[in-house]
């Protein structure tokens, strides 16, 4: 799937977006694995309640299964206007 | 339903001039605009404004879909820029129109609380000497439980 990342948490994972292949069931599992990959991941999702996820395209939480997604984005909260 | 995301400027003057005249048996507009601040230190160089494309425009979309069922609306105009903004800078302006100006300035309210904090938007306030995000306070986040009850009743 398709993993996007915005505003902090993209400059702290070092990329915009990423193919990711992953057996994760829920976007917290999805967390998980990334984190356990390398530190900057860890650094990024460190404080889960910081962070909003997008799972494709809709604002959703971190126990959204992951079955037939395409994408999912990290960003902290928003702040449009 | 008009909804634009972009980064090139607009003309709030011809924008709201052609959206009045195009709302035929309506009796009310209201129009918000939402310039770039400068911060207390005086220095700003630029708000850069990072988008999610493609979920930007869904989600507003369904802001402005929310905000047309909940009032008696004729029509709805959003327009958000996004990349490098120097202050002073508009960034986005609302428009809607109705048959009566309050369901017009209610529904405006409620776009400009829900684009705020609902909207894939980040703000990064970059001076001379530094740059960092700008943070969703808590009272964007209260702003939004106030329409949770039928506010349109």
């Amino acid at each position: 799937m398709n993993v996007m990342y915005f505003a902090w948490v993209r400059e702290r994972v070092g990329r915009p977006s990423e193919e990711v292949e992953t057996a994760a069931t829920t976007v917290r599992e999805l967390v998980d694995e990334l984190s356990a990959r390398e530190p900057r991941y860890a650094a990024a999702f460190a404080d889960p309640a910081a962070l909003r996820v997008a799972v494709d395209q809709q604002l959703s939480d971190f126990d959204a299964p992951l079955e037939n997604v395409r994408e999912v984005a990290f960003f902290p909260p928003m702040t449009g206007g | 339903m008009d909804i634009r995301v972009q980064d090139a400027p607009f003309d709030l003057g011809a924008e709201s001039g052609s959206f009045a005249a195009r709302q035929s048996g309506m009796g009310a507009v209201v129009t918000f605009t939402g310039i770039v601040r400068n911060n207390a230190a005086g220095d700003l160089r630029e708000m850069m404004i990072e988008h999610y494309p493609g979920m930007t425009e869904k989600a507003i979309g369904d802001i402005a879909m929310e905000a047309s069922s909940r009032w008696n609306l004729g029509d709805v105009l959003i327009i958000h820029r996004y990349g490098a903004l120097a202050p002073q800078e508009m960034i986005m302006m609302v428009a809607t129109s109705a048959p009566h100006r309050s369901d017009a300035f209610e529904a405006a309210e409620f776009l400009m609380d829900f684009l705020k904090s609902r909207a894939p938007f980040w703000k990064k306030e970059v001076t001379r000497e530094s740059a960092r995000w700008v943070e969703a306070k808590d009272e964007d986040e209260d702003a939004l439980s106030r329409w949770s009850s039928g506010v349109a009743d």
